[in-house]
């Protein structure tokens, strides 16, 4: 994906995540990493997958991405335990930069505590903090 | 004036077409360089493929002149200097008395009393000083600084000398040779060297020439690359990066750098050298390939001694790879090793170099 972008309709954590809440299971969310966060890391050529059942906690790292030159913590945006993860991904994490905010999820994760939502930032906030 | 800034960065001749070429820019030993164009393993690929053109101006040239020369290259460089032929070249380090490498650095005799040795950024002052001050003691020789004369491209690749042959008014001079031609018209010094394990030429010209010389070399098919890519494509062929692999803790007989050595020359170090060549060294550096997932990283500790010195994804060996010091009693060629990798154990194995051979 070239071209910046940033879906109006996901919630963003600063350390450049996104989370996706799913309209029918609102304590289910899918995350992964936003266009800035792909953009500046170049091209992903590793990414390991959490464990199922991991604990994520909201702020802290839950998995490392990886490009040619540098490694990178991937900060959970909500708490939770780790119900799926993108395989597809851990075998070509080149998608992370083709697709971030769909074929390039990382992990689907049943949250914790859903009130964590409304500390994340909607897409314009978010953007505001990658100007400057 | 605020004492808190940060120093402005050096720019090279080729900044204003690193810009056009929508290049990543960052921070290397205080240049602003371009880290990647389009995308580092494209940019490697190119240059294992076909051709590709590095800016490499950051590095700095300091230009030996005069009957002493041979006399004070001979005390500070390792190697054998007198054995350069004019239009010849070497590779050597530049040791402290305790056989520390302050760095690593190739020389180009450019004629009888006239030699240019290549500098790492980051090191091109502290060499400069070193040189002045033990030129002080030799008669007929002058040092001086060429960096802000001199721009360096490096052309690499298995169709460069094709592409720089096409705009040159001579034959190329062959691998480990430098010579004066004219390309498409600008006065060059062409060298057969380079840092990526293929064939190629490095290119040293007037700094006002350079953009002019790129953009013809661009022109006829070469894709820039960036400092990304070179550091993935010296490490895949394990030549060592000064600040990662050499550095004044260790010798260069630890760094496997004993053939560029020749104590009998008497060069300052050479005692310390001699001394951890006859006894044998406690650490080696060697290649490793990890075995299975992830990418081991600078600082990255052995397991049992020693510590990651160099680490990448080898875009051409699709896995992990790298350089470590380890002991040396689990140096030889298919040593199992254990990596820890920011907490995650990640199994490794010693490896010939390099690690990447062409015909492989």
């Amino acid at each position: 994906m070239a071209q910046a972008s940033y879906p109006a309709e996901l919630l963003y954590h600063p350390e450049h995540d996104w989370a996706r809440i799913d309209a029918d299971d609102p304590t289910l969310a899918t995350l992964g990493i936003t266009w800035y966060a792909q953009d500046s890391l170049g091209e992903v050529v590793f990414f390991e997958a959490p464990a199922l059942g991991a604990t994520l906690t909201k702020d802290e790292p839950y998995t490392e991405v990886e490009s040619v030159k540098a490694v990178s913590d991937v900060v959970a945006p909500l708490s939770g335990e780790v119900v799926e993860v993108n395989q597809a991904v851990a075998e070509n994490p080149g998608m992370i930069n083709e697709d971030p905010y769909g074929e390039g999820w990382l992990v689907k994760v049943r949250m914790s505590d859903p009130a964590e939502r409304d500390a994340l930032l909607d897409a314009a906030s978010y953007i505001a903090t990658l100007a400057g | 004036m605020s004492s808190t800034a940060p120093p402005a960065l050096r720019r090279t001749p080729l900044y204003d077409r690193h810009l056009a070429a929508g290049a990543r820019l960052v921070d290397f030993a205080g240049w602003e360089m371009p880290v990647q164009y389009e995308g580092v393993i494209q940019e490697h690929m190119a240059v294992r493929e076909a051709c590709g053109i590095f800016d490499v101006s950051h590095m700095g040239e300091i230009e030996t002149v005069g009957p002493g020369a041979l006399q004070l290259l001979q005390r500070l460089l390792s190697n054998d200097v007198a054995r350069i032929a004019p239009g010849g070249a070497q590779y050597s380090v530049l040791c402290r008395e305790d056989g520390g490498v302050l760095d690593d650095l190739f020389t180009y005799r450019l004629d009888v009393d006239r030699y240019l040795t290549i500098s790492n950024a980051s090191n091109h002052e502290q060499d400069l000083a070193w040189f002045r001050a033990h030129a002080a003691g030799v008669p007929g020789v002058d040092v001086r600084d060429r960096i802000d004369e001199w721009a360096m491209l490096a052309v690499q690749g298995p169709l460069a000398r094709e592409v720089v042959q096409a705009i040159s008014d001579a034959p190329l001079p062959a691998r480990m040779r430098a010579e004066t031609r004219s390309l498409a018209g600008a006065e060059a010094i062409v060298c057969g060297t380079g840092y990526t394990g293929e064939d190629g030429v490095e290119l040293l010209c007037a700094a006002q020439d350079a953009p002019a010389l790129w953009d013809e070399i661009v022109r006829r098919g070469a894709t820039p690359a960036g400092l990304g890519a070179r550091d993935t494509l010296r490490l895949e062929v394990c030549f060592h990066l000064y600040g990662n692999d050499l550095s004044v803790d260790r010798g260069p007989i630890e760094a496997g750098l004993g053939w560029c050595c020749k104590e009998d020359t008497g060069f300052i170090g050479s005692g310390a050298v001699r001394a951890v060549r006859e006894r044998g060294p406690e650490e080696r550096l060697v290649a490793f390939a990890i075995d299975g997932p992830g990418i081991a990283r600078q600082g990255n500790p052995v397991i049992g001694g020693g510590e990651v010195t160099s680490g990448t994804l080898s875009p051409c060996l699709h896995t992990g790879i790298g350089l470590a010091y380890v002991p040396a009693a689990r140096a030889a060629t298919g040593t199992r090793l254990e990596l820890d990798v920011r907490g995650k154990m990640r199994p490794a194995v010693v490896k010939d170099k390099p690690l990447y051979r062409k015909d492989a």
